[in-house]
Formats: structure tokens, sequence, C-alpha cells
């Protein structure tokens, strides 16, 4: 809340998560897609992310198959980005005076979504806390502006900040209410369910006919021969690049799955990253021909 | 004289690149400066997390004056071809100098350039710098075009003089240069200006930054080893971790705590590992105990509190770090613990799908060929075959361990910890721990029988195999660290002294690769002395730094099945230290003669004296002396190789040294009667191939 407040304060529109699966708030179109053109753009928001191979069964003390990313997009990336960063750790209580705020080379790199950029990781203490990056590229497509994105991984700063070490016992709403809830009371059960869920019983053909699905679907929204889609009031052609988009986040999430199901090799990994990549590519190249996207269809 | 500064202030600037950095951007302006005519005395680079520093001493407030003069086509040249001068000059015509020349009269232009202000020069050595700059990766930032190896912010750049202070006039995609810079990002915020280098310096220094990473590094290693000290340990050193220290702060602040008592009893190397890699900690040794027992961190900044909160922070990361290595310590452990080879062998299963080489098949399957060699070996290095068998079978187990998936550069020293815990003979735990030994050049090399056996043939497959498949080192790529492993057999087997044979031990190999078939194919002959060539390469590299010559290397390794590297370089060393004698010096000489003459004739006849030489056909004692030396000398030569006696061999060879001057002295070999000249002739062929039981003479450099 405080970070939404502060973010709020700097600018950005406060968005709400993406009502899809996805790995991390970087897959959110308010990301993946506005990071791309030449239009000014600055929204923070949360964004539920799910690692189905991150799964611990609730037993691990920071690893988790479904957490919360913060994740503030800025483009073009401010000059004092840096400070406004900083500024946000303030906001949550942390003291620069008496804690020890490194930024630690990491370059990010998303093969699935054709993207990289340059960074850090944001060490407090030694622990990572955040990851700075200024996008690159996206979806196969120079970053023009260049976008400055940032990801909080909330559980692990919830933890420091209150100072604990697991993060099921990590109070959800105020330890002195009458109905006293931690992160366990709210988390635990499902960790449990989705943990054994994707590592031994989603279905794999189905997960497989799914991705294909997917896939096509993609494509077929992408196609301006199969799908024309004139706008029947104007005649002009709309570009669907975010229903595509819907579909290129289901592939990757069902890629995800299936990964987690152990039923992919190391050699049809690759293929599969690059087709989901492709997907991305054509939604990259979709977008940028959009309004937002500043391309013709302006 | 004038001194100049130049800083480039940035966001934080990968550790691993800064020291690179601060040599490029000396050598990118003052190449450029140089190039134009402003020289320097001294200059020094500098860098920290957030900035990279220039300083140069001793710069003229001018470049001097030059004259260029360029020679242009014939004054009665086409009128294009003048035009074309002139341009490329930039004169007019009647500025053009005639002036005759051996063709005629020529047209010549005389360019006078006045020399230019320094700061103008520097100014453009400065934006070609940062426009140029070789950042290993770069990026944009915001809108802008600019690239750099993170967003930079400021430019200063001054040059200073007994009058006082001047900028350089530097605009850069919209950063202009000025006299001011940031100290420490959060111990001392704001900018400030700065008139030269020392003041610069010392208004870093109290805005909480050192400039210099050595000092930084000295200061850390210091603090650290008397904090160390003053509890009775002493911390691992780690060249490479300080330096990555030192370039992650500008201010350090060293800080050491305790691990917790529930993870002292992990394997000391998966403490230090996992503190290196995840936390960029030193690890921190009891004497006592031979445990790591507590580490050392490097803070920016210095708390009022002493450091409690930091350090309590980098406790919890650490303990929740150690808490999954313990986790996979433990698990790894409960496979293996107390049953013996089947419980390696267990965790060893996945290897079987785990492909090693798209062309070589599978770790097992290399396991396997490894195994079969260990054992061919190790009759060879004194090892029980049996037990070298084992311990290949055993040594690559980890590679399917948890702890050697989260943490691959403990391979090796996992499997020795795991064969202990299943409870196999000691050989073959520390077999499997050394087996990838020596891992560079400063790296001990095994020195157990079975280590050795095990270590000879994991790396003779890996060579075996590349070279089967054509995937050799070529220039600076070797992507499979092929020269490492020749080296190692190398090292391996010099600093032990086992007699090996090479070729077969290669040929052993090439039919474990083939599925135990004995290939005698042709390719495979080619391939395995290629293989030999290569190592007769490494082994020159090797024995460069003792002073071992390679063309003596090269005259030894050409007489052919010199696959035996013990007794190969006691041949070199033996040959090597006979040619700094007199004899051997004179004889080199000798032999190349010889070897001339014969050469000469044999072409001018189109026939080969190779027919053994007639002693009924000496003339005078000179010759005949030489037929008796020889008599004398190749027995006791071959005898002494036999032995393998090589200083006994060289002494035998020394014999010929006088007798042979003589007869070059004396005896006219293209002796005008054809029967004499032919003997000779065969007698000189004797001479050669005498010396040829030795080396390849022919090889040696004069």
């Amino acid at each position: 809340m405080r970070l939404a407040a502060y973010w709020g304060r700097q600018g950005c529109a406060i968005l709400q998560p993406y009502d899809l699966e996805v790995g991390a708030g970087t897959f959110h179109p308010a990301t993946t897609l506005r990071a791309l053109g030449p239009r000014a753009w600055a929204a923070a928001y949360v964004q539920p992310s799910r690692r189905p191979t991150d799964g611990r069964y609730g037993e691990n003390p920071n690893r988790l198959q479904h957490y919360y990313q913060y994740q503030v997009l800025i483009k073009p990336s401010p000059p004092n980005l840096q400070d406004l960063y900083l500024g946000s750790l303030e906001a949550i209580g942390i003291d620069m005076g008496l804690h020890d705020i490194r930024f630690v080379e990491d370059d990010w790199e998303s093969p699935t979504l054709g993207a990289w950029g340059l960074g850090w990781e944001v060490w407090c203490d030694g622990m990572e806390v955040s990851q700075f990056t200024y996008f690159q590229q996206v979806g196969g497509h120079d970053c023009k502006p260049v976008s400055g994105e940032l990801t909080y991984g909330l559980e692990r700063l919830a933890m420091y900040v209150l100072g604990i070490d697991h993060v099921m016992d990590m109070p959800f709403n105020d330890p002195d209410a009458p109905i006293p809830l931690t992160y366990g009371d709210v988390f635990r059960q499902t960790e449990e369910e989705y943990s054994r869920h994707n590592f031994d019983a989603a279905e794999v053909a189905m997960l497989f006919r799914h991705f294909e699905d997917a896939e096509a679907e993609c494509a077929r929204l992408l196609d301006p021969e199969l799908n024309p889609a004139a706008d029947p009031k104007t005649g002009k052609r709309i570009v669907m690049a975010h229903p595509a988009y819907d579909q290129c986040i289901k592939a990757s999430h069902l890629f995800n799955l299936l990964d987690a199901r152990g039923v992919i090799s190391p050699t049809e990994r690759q293929a599969y990253i690059g087709r989901v990549r492709a997907l991305a590519k054509m939604c990259a190249d979709a977008f940028v021909q959009t309004e937002a996207g500043a391309g013709e269809a302006a | 004289m004038a001194d100049l500064l130049l800083e480039l202030f940035s966001e934080e600037i990968p550790a691993r690149m800064q020291a690179r950095a601060a040599e490029d951007l000396k050598k990118l302006v003052t190449d450029w400066m140089v190039e134009n005519g402003l020289t320097y005395e001294a200059a020094a680079g500098f860098a920290t997390p957030r900035r990279l520093t220039l300083s140069l001493t001793g710069l003229p407030e001018v470049t001097p004056d030059t004259v260029e003069e360029r020679k242009g086509p014939r004054t009665d040249a086409p009128e294009k071809a003048v035009e074309g001068f002139l341009r490329s000059t930039g004169l007019t015509l009647d500025q053009l100098e005639r002036r005759a020349d051996k063709k005629g009269e020529v047209f010549f232009a005389v360019i006078r350039r006045p020399g230019r202000p320094a700061a103008e020069v520097i100014a453009e050595a400065v934006e070609h710098a940062v426009r140029n700059f070789p950042w290993p990766k770069s990026m944009r930032w915001g809108a802008g075009a600019l690239r750099w190896v993170r967003p930079l912010h400021r430019i200063l750049c001054v040059v200073s003089d007994e009058g006082g202070t001047s900028l350089v006039p530097v605009e850069i995609d919209g950063i202009r240069a000025s006299d001011e810079t940031e100290g420490h990002r959060f111990m001392a915020r704001g900018p400030f200006r700065v008139a030269h280098f020392d003041d610069y310096v010392a208004k870093l220094s109290a805005h909480r930054v050192v400039l210099d990473p050595e000092e930084r590094a000295h200061r850390i290693w210091h603090d650290a080893t008397q904090m160390a000290f003053a509890v009775g340990m002493e911390v691992v050193e780690d060249k490479g971790l300080l330096a990555e220290v030192a370039g992650l702060v500008e201010w350090p602040v060293v800080l050491m705590g305790e691990i917790g008592a529930e993870f002292l009893d992990l394997p000391p190397e998966v403490l230090q590992t996992s503190m290196k890699e995840h936390q960029k900690f030193f690890s921190v040794r009891n004497p006592k105990t031979g445990r790591i027992e507590r580490f050392v961190t490097v803070a920016n900044i210095e708390a009022p509190d002493g450091g409690e909160a930091i350090l309590k922070g980098n406790r919890r990361v650490l303990a929740a770090r150690l808490s999954d290595a313990k986790f996979f310590w433990e698990n790894d452990l409960r496979r293996v613990k107390d049953k013996g080879i089947d419980g390696i062998a267990a965790m060893a299963g996945p290897l079987a799908s785990v492909v090693f080489h798209q062309k070589l098949g599978t770790q097992a399957e290399r396991v396997a060929r490894i195994a079969e060699l260990a054992r061919d070996i190790a009759p060879a290095v004194g090892a029980d075959p049996d037990l070298a068998e084992q311990a290949a079978r055993v040594a690559k187990a980890d590679l399917a361990s948890e702890m050697v998936y989260e943490f691959p550069e403990l391979q090796g020293v996992m499997g020795g910890y795991y064969a202990r815990a299943a409870g196999l003979p000691d050989a073959v735990a520390n077999a499997a721990a050394a087996h990838y030994r020596p891992l560079g050049p400063s790296d001990e090399v095994p020195s157990e029988p079975v280590s050795i056996a095990v270590a000879l043939a994991d790396k003779i497959d890996m060579l075996t195999g590349f070279w089967a498949i054509d995937e050799k080192p070529t220039g600076s790529k070797d992507p499979f660290a092929l020269r490492r492993a020749a080296l190692g057999v190398i090292r391996t087997i010099l600093e032990n002294g086992p007699r090996v044979h090479l070729s077969n031990a290669i040929a052993r190999a090439q039919w474990a690769l083939n599925g135990g078939d004995k290939p005698a194919h042709e390719r495979f002959d080619l391939q395995r002395a290629d293989l030999l060539a290569f190592l007769a390469d490494r082994l020159k590299v090797a024995l460069r730094d003792q002073g071992v010559r390679h063309d003596v290397i090269q005259a030894c390794f050409d007489l052919g099945g010199q696959d035996d590297l013990v007794l190969l370089v006691n041949r070199v060393r033996a040959l090597q230290d006979f040619l700094a004698t007199d004899d051997g010096a004179n004889l080199l000489t000798a032999c190349n003669r010889a070897s001339n003459i014969v050469r000469i004739e044999e072409e001018k006849d189109g026939v080969e004296y190779s027919m053994p030489p007639d002693p009924m056909f000496a003339e005078g004692a000179e010759e005949a002396a030489l037929f008796a030396a020889l008599d004398q000398a190749e027995p006791a030569i071959a005898e002494a190789l036999k032995a393998e006696d090589f200083t006994a061999a060289m002494a035998a060879m020394a014999g010929l040294r006088r007798p042979v001057d003589d007869f070059f002295d004396k005896v006219t070999v293209n002796a005008p009667n054809q029967i004499l000249r032919r003997n000779r002739l065969c007698l000189l062929n004797r001479i050669r191939h005498a010396m040829r039981q030795v080396a390849v003479w022919e090889a040696i450099e004069g």
C-alpha cells in the first residue's frame, strides 16, 4: 500500500493486477506492450505471479509457486530513477543511514519475451530486494525511448521489514485483530495443493493441447487475411494486439506447467521457449501498429 | 605545464568491468591526444562503482606547429589529377609549390598547421573516448541515443596550472562538462567543486569515497585480517573476490559475523562457495578446528549502530542460503550414506540420460570409457587396476547430486565427500575429489596412484573424443578447455614421473569411443598423431618457463614414437645441456654441414648415398680415424639410449667431434675419383645417422 501511495505521488498510474496467470509482473501488458513504441508511460501495480517449478509445498521459508510482485514501469526512464527508487525504500521504512544498499550488476533477459535489459539487483544488507532494469529490447524491438523497470518481491520485502524468517509466519492482517491471520493461514493450503498439482497431477496431454490452441489462436487473431476484423462503423482495421497477447501469456504459463511436470527435455525446452518467443514477437509487431503503440493505426 | 582531471560519473558500473574500463579510458584519451600532437608526462586511471577517472600531468598549453609536405602530380598532369590533389590538401593552386623532380616538375603542397590550444584537443579526445568506449555491454537510457555501461550523469573535465583552473568545453548529448562531482551516495549527498587532482582526491575522501581501487582492496584486506586475528582466526585468501568487493563499494567498511552453529558441519568448500557466490563474503577459518566459522562482509556505509543492523540482515540472508545448502547436502548424504558402491551408482543413475556432448554420447557412456582406460593406465602409474576402475566409475557421480547442480564448481570435491560417506576406500574418494585437477597452471596435480590413473583417463578420453569429432582448439577459441586438459596430462605425468605410453592410451580411448572395436583405420592413426603433436606443442609452452628450448623439444619429438613424456623430457634436457657445450655446438654445425652436402649431392646425382661406406677406401689418417670413431660411438650411443641414459649417449657423441672436425678440415668430400667421392658421401650419411639416434638435428635452430 505504501509503495502504491509513493509511486502514485511520483505520478504513476496505479493499475490493477492482470487477470491471467503470469510468471512475473513483467508479463502484464502494461509492461511488455507499453514498453514498446514512442509514447510516454508511467504505471505501477501489484501482480500475483505463478512459477510452477518453484513450488515447495509451503515448506521453504522463502520459495513459493504463487507470490506477489510490485512492478513499476516509467518510459522514458527519468534521470533520477535511482533516487526515486531509493525514495520508495525509505517510504516503506528502510533507513538508508542504517542499512547497506547496493546496486549489484544483474542483466535481465527473458528468452520467452525476446526481451533484455541492463541493470542491477538491489541488495539491502546482502538481501536482494528488487530488480532494476533499463529495457533495451522487447519482443525483438529496440526500446526507443528506454523504459526503466522496477520489480519488488513483496513477500521478501515484507519479511525483511517485519524481521520474519519464514514467509508462512508473516502476519497477513493486524496481529491484534479479532481474527489474526498469517500468510500461512491464507496460502499454506494453496501452496500444498498447487505444488502437488504442478509437479504431479496436471494432465499433460491436455496441457500440450491447450498450448497448441493458444499458439494457433494468437497467430489467427493477428493474421490480417484470416481475420480482417474491421471496425463496423469506420471500416478501419482493428489490430488485436492485446487479445493475441493474452494467448501468448497463456501459452507461456502452459509451458511453465509442462516444465514443472518434467515432460520437456532440455532440447525440447529450447524449442518451446522459441515458440513462445515467436508469439511475443508477433504481438509486439502488432502492438507497434496500434494507436497506443503510435503506429499506423493511430 | 598543465594537468588534466577527467571524471565520468555514472550509475553503478559492474565490478568486473571497472579495472579494464579505467585502462581503456586512459588509452583512448591519450592515444587521441598524442595522435593530435598533444603530449603528456604521466597518466593514471582509477575506477569506483560510480566513476571512471583519468589524471594526466605535464601537458603543454598548445600543441606545436606542424608542417607537412605532400608530393602531388606533375605540373603537366591532367587537370582532374591536380584538382583531386587540391581537394585532398585543402589548398588552392597558387598555394602549391613547383619543384623539380627526377621525372620533371612536380607540385608540392606544404601544409602548415598552427598549434592548437590543448583544451581543444582534450575536448575532442574526451568526446571520442565517450562515444567509442569498448564496454563489454552498453545501453541507452531515457530518450537519448548515447551508449554507456549504465546512465552517464556528469563529466568533470578541468585543466589546472599555477595560474588556476579552467573548464574544458565538452558537451556530449546534453551532458555539459563542469568542475563538479558528487561524493558517496548515502553518506555525502550533493555536488561539490574541485580544482585539480590532489584537491579532487582529498575532497572525495572527505565525501567518503576512496578513489583508488587498490587502496580500497588494501583497506579491506587489512581490516579483515586484523579482525580475524583478534579472535585467533584467519581469512581465507581470495584475490578475485577481493578485487570484486573493492569494486562494489566506494567506502569500504569491514564487518565480521558468526555462522550459525547448525551450519558448521557443512564441508568447508560448501560454506566457502555458497558465501562467496551468493553473498560475496570472505570465509574466516579457525586454524584450531580447520572449520570455517565466521564470515567477513564489506559494507558501503558507516552506520551509526556500528553495522549491527547490516550484520543482522546479512546473517539472516546467509542462514537462508545455508539452509538451502544444508538441505542439498543432507539429501545427497542420505542417498549414499553407508551404501557403498551401490549408493554411488544410484546417485549416478541419471547420468545415463545426461548428454555430455551430442556427438560423444551421455555422461554415463563417458564414465564407462574412462573406467576402462583408467584400468589400462593403472599398472603404469602404480595403481591397483580394480581400484582405478572403481574410482573412475565413482568420480562423476556427484554431477547428479543436488549440491553440484546448485554449485557446479564443487564437482569433484563433493564426489570425494560422498564416496567417503558411502564407505568406499580413501584412494577412491581421493581420486573422485582430485581427478579434475589441475584446474589451472597454479593448481596442484593429483599425486596418489589411483587419482593419477583417473585424472589421466578423464583427460585423455576428453582430448581423444574432441579430436575424433574435430572440435580442436583454434586461436583464442577453446570452449571445451582442451588446452588445459592437455597441460593437465603433461603436468600430471612430469610431476609424478610415471612411464605412460600416451599413444597406446589414446589408441585405447579411440577403441572405447568406437564401442570396443579396434579401428585399424588410417583416420585414427592421423588423429592420434595430430593429438600427440598437440601435446608436444603444449609441452613446449609448459616447459618454456623452465628455459627449455622449443626447437630442442621438436628435434626430439620428430624422431617419432616419442609418446613417453618422462623419457622425452629427459632426452630434451640432456640434449639441451649438450648443445650448451663446445662439443655439442660444434657437432651441431658439423651435422648440418654433412646433411647439406649429402642433400645437395643427392639432388645433383639423383641417387641416395645411403649405402654403408667402406673403410677400405679411406685415404689418410683423418678419414680412417673417423671410421674408427664411428665404429666406437655408434654402439655406445645405441647402448646408452637403450639404458635410457641420455647423458652417456651425449658423451659418446662428443667423442665424434674431433674426428669429424678433422675430416672436414683435411678431406675433400667431392674428390675427382668417383669411388672415393661416393664413399665419402656415404660416410657423411653415416655420421648423420649416428647422430639421428639422439634427435633430428635439422630441427634445431643454429
